[in-house]
């Protein structure tokens, strides 16, 4: 009997080990192998490598467009943040601390780039932006604020999700308190609840630059030719090449974000903010 | 005038009634108890005295001034909450000065007064910690410092007392009393505790799904309950069934008992006796209301003894004594004995 449970218990305990660590390697294995490749010296990619050397991080330098659309996709990922979380911040202090009408589909809403396919919302925007340039005569598509305007709107589930799990973690009687003792809404949250969501609001940044910082499928329909963002640059160079610079690319942006994640993670306990 | 007003409130939540057509009056430098069970809505009538909630009827005035719409911010009430809410990402003096601060007062006018509510619940020497440093006692004191600061015309106490354990809470009781009686601050305090709201209270509002009982004195409440309800939360009571006298001096049990009590409403269904107004005899005495009674159970409690007695065959009572009254006599189930009942303390009770 005891033997038998014994069994059982290390049976579920190897075959957990197993697949969290199948999970991770099927995770990590990419990442690597991205790395590793873009140290190779060979031109043709091939296994394995006939030597390593640093020449396609230098070759980066050499194509223009992957130094621009480094910019450009770093601006336009700072300001879908920051614009981003300008807006889902009240959104979600309304979702979560008042009743109102129709705030279930207000939710919706929000939520809703998830479910659409983001060649569709940039087709759409697109189309909105054409409309509205003939109208006003502002130029929007091919400007960074036209990019950034598709880019909020898929960040914004991100940081949806994780402002309102902290803002439902907030103590309501903490607000309560500060009312009472002469705070406004606005006082309050400004002074006791924002202090105490700090955490969520670093990881939905960072998860918002993250979301825009490697999108794809908005960028391509919202650029005009001349103008690329970094996942723009390495999809085109893709068509007409296949060498290590593409992963020496890729690795840069692996490094950008991992940095973020990295400095991110000293100041609040990502692991715990996510969970929440 | 009184300092807060509620003026037939109630409040509702869907088809429920929580709170049923509460009118009450707290007088200034009072301390006010609600107390009922769990569920019967102190904490909802709380909050709409502070405002956090809306009342579905009636109105609130604090000093006067109606307020039943003012949002809690313009109430000018100190809150002291169950779990103590204090700010966990402010120290204890920011903690204290929150409400100073709101008020716009000056740094120096801050450092003062912050430092005189925390040396009067005696933790000036914390004032830099944060809450999380804190023992639950220290952190209870720091929320009272920051109700007091703001000099607030009424004290509002939901259950401030419930996190502390047993030792604690009877210092912090007294502690809490002492410091309101020194502020002379008008004060309501939820407490399902009968203790508590004994040794703290003025007056007593006792309340029961949503329904107000009868409020009066401690001394009121226990001696002249007005309904079973009322007689059986606040402290032990026996009940005989039966009805009055036609002048209502006495009052005649089911099994024909005739015993003489002080007052009885005419409409009485029982005879409310606390455990501690029977009078245990070993031989028969002359005068009102002794009756022969057989020792049932005996039960030592520490400091007292609780004993149950037969008084007829459908009729029993529980005698409470201090155990070194009992000790002495060695009384033993089955045994003979005589009760003599205190007509003062005797009171029937009308059916609620
Ligand atoms: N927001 C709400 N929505 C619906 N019902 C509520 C709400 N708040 C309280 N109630 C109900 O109203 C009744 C009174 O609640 P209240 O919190 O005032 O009780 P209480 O006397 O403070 O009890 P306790 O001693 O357990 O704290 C309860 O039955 C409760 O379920
Ligand atoms: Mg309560």
């Amino acid at each position: 009997m005891v033997r038998g449970t014994r069994f059982w218990e290390r049976l579920r305990r190897i075959t957990f080990g197993v697949a969290v660590a199948g999970t991770f390697v099927f995770m990590v294995l990419p990442i690597a192998l991205v790395l590793w490749l873009s140290f190779f010296g060979n031109e043709i990619l091939s296994l394995p490598p006939e030597g390593y050397s640093l020449r396609w991080y230098s070759e980066i330098f050499a194509q223009r467009q992957f130094i621009s659309g480094f910019w450009t996709s770093l601006e336009v990922a700072l300001l879908a943040t920051a614009c981003g979380l300008l807006v889902t911040t009240p959104a979600s202090f309304a979702l979560t601390r008042s009743q109102f009408r129709g705030r279930e589909a207000f939710l919706q809403l929000l939520m809703s780039p998830l479910i659409v396919p983001a060649i569709v919302i940039g087709a759409s925007l697109y189309m909105s932006f054409v409309e509205f340039e003939v109208l006003t005569g502002l130029p929007v598509v091919g400007s960074v604020w036209g990019l950034a305007i598709g880019h909020i709107l898929i960040t914004i589930p991100w940081s949806m999700r994780l402002i309102t799990a902290n803002l439902i973690g907030v103590d309501r009687s903490v607000e309560e308190a500060a009312l009472s003792l002469g705070a406004s809404p606005l006082v309050a949250a400004l002074k006791v609840t924002l202090p105490l969501i700090w955490p969520g609001m670093v990881a939905a940044a960072l998860f918002s630059f993250v979301v825009s910082f490697g999108n794809l499928e908005i960028s391509l329909l919202l650029v005009t030719p001349g103008q690329t963002t970094l996942p723009i640059a390495i999809l085109q160079y893709l068509q007409w090449k296949i060498d290590p610079t593409i992963a020496a690319v890729s690795a840069i942006q692996i490094a950008v974000i991992g940095t973020g994640l990295l400095i991110t993670d000293r100041f609040v306990n990502l692991a715990k903010v996510v969970q929440r | 005038m009184a300092t807060v007003t509620l003026d037939r409130v109630s409040k509702r939540f869907g088809e429920f009634l929580a709170v049923d057509d509460f009118s009450l009056e707290v007088a200034e430098g009072e301390l006010l108890v609600l107390l009922g069970p769990s569920g019967c809505g102190k904490t909802t009538t709380l909050r709409m005295i502070a405002g956090f909630t809306d009342a579905s009827a009636g109105s609130v005035r604090i000093r006067g001034r109606d307020v039943t719409h003012e949002p809690p911010y313009r109430r000018n009430t100190g809150v002291v909450f169950q779990n103590y809410a204090l700010f966990p990402h402010l120290t204890v003096f920011e903690n204290v000065a929150f409400g100073l601060r709101r008020r716009r007062a000056s740094e120096s006018e801050i450092v003062e007064r912050v430092d005189r509510a925390l040396s009067l619940v005696k933790l000036d020497p914390l004032a830099q910690r944060m809450p999380r440093q804190l023992s639950g006692g220290q952190q209870q004191r720091v929320a009272v410092a920051r109700a007091l600061v703001i000099e607030p015309d009424v004290l509002l106490l939901d259950e401030p007392l419930s996190n502390l354990d047993a030792k604690l809470r009877h210092d912090v009781r007294q502690e809490m009393r002492r410091l309101q009686q020194l502020l002379k601050i008008t004060t309501i305090l939820v407490t399902h505790d009968q203790d508590e709201a004994m040794s703290m209270g003025d007056r007593l509002v006792v309340i029961n799904s949503g329904r107000i009982q009868q409020i009066g004195s401690p001394q009121e409440l226990y001696r002249t309950p007005r309904n079973p309800f009322v007689a059986s939360f606040i402290g032990q009571a026996n009940f005989i069934e039966g009805a009055p006298s036609r002048d209502g001096s006495l009052f005649v049990t089911r099994s024909g008992l005739s015993i003489a009590c002080a007052s009885s409403p005419s409409n009485a269904n029982s005879l409310m006796i606390r455990p501690e107004a029977i009078e245990l005899l070993d031989a028969p005495a002359a005068g009102a209301n002794v009756f022969p009674a057989t020792v049932e159970v005996v039960t030592y409690l520490g400091s007292t003894s609780e004993l149950i007695l037969r008084l007829t065959d459908s009729e029993t009572v529980i005698v409470t004594k201090p155990a070194s009254a009992v000790a002495p006599h060695h009384w033993m189930p089955g045994q003979r004995v005589f009760v003599r009942v205190d007509p003062a303390s005797a009171v029937g009770i009308a059916p609620m």
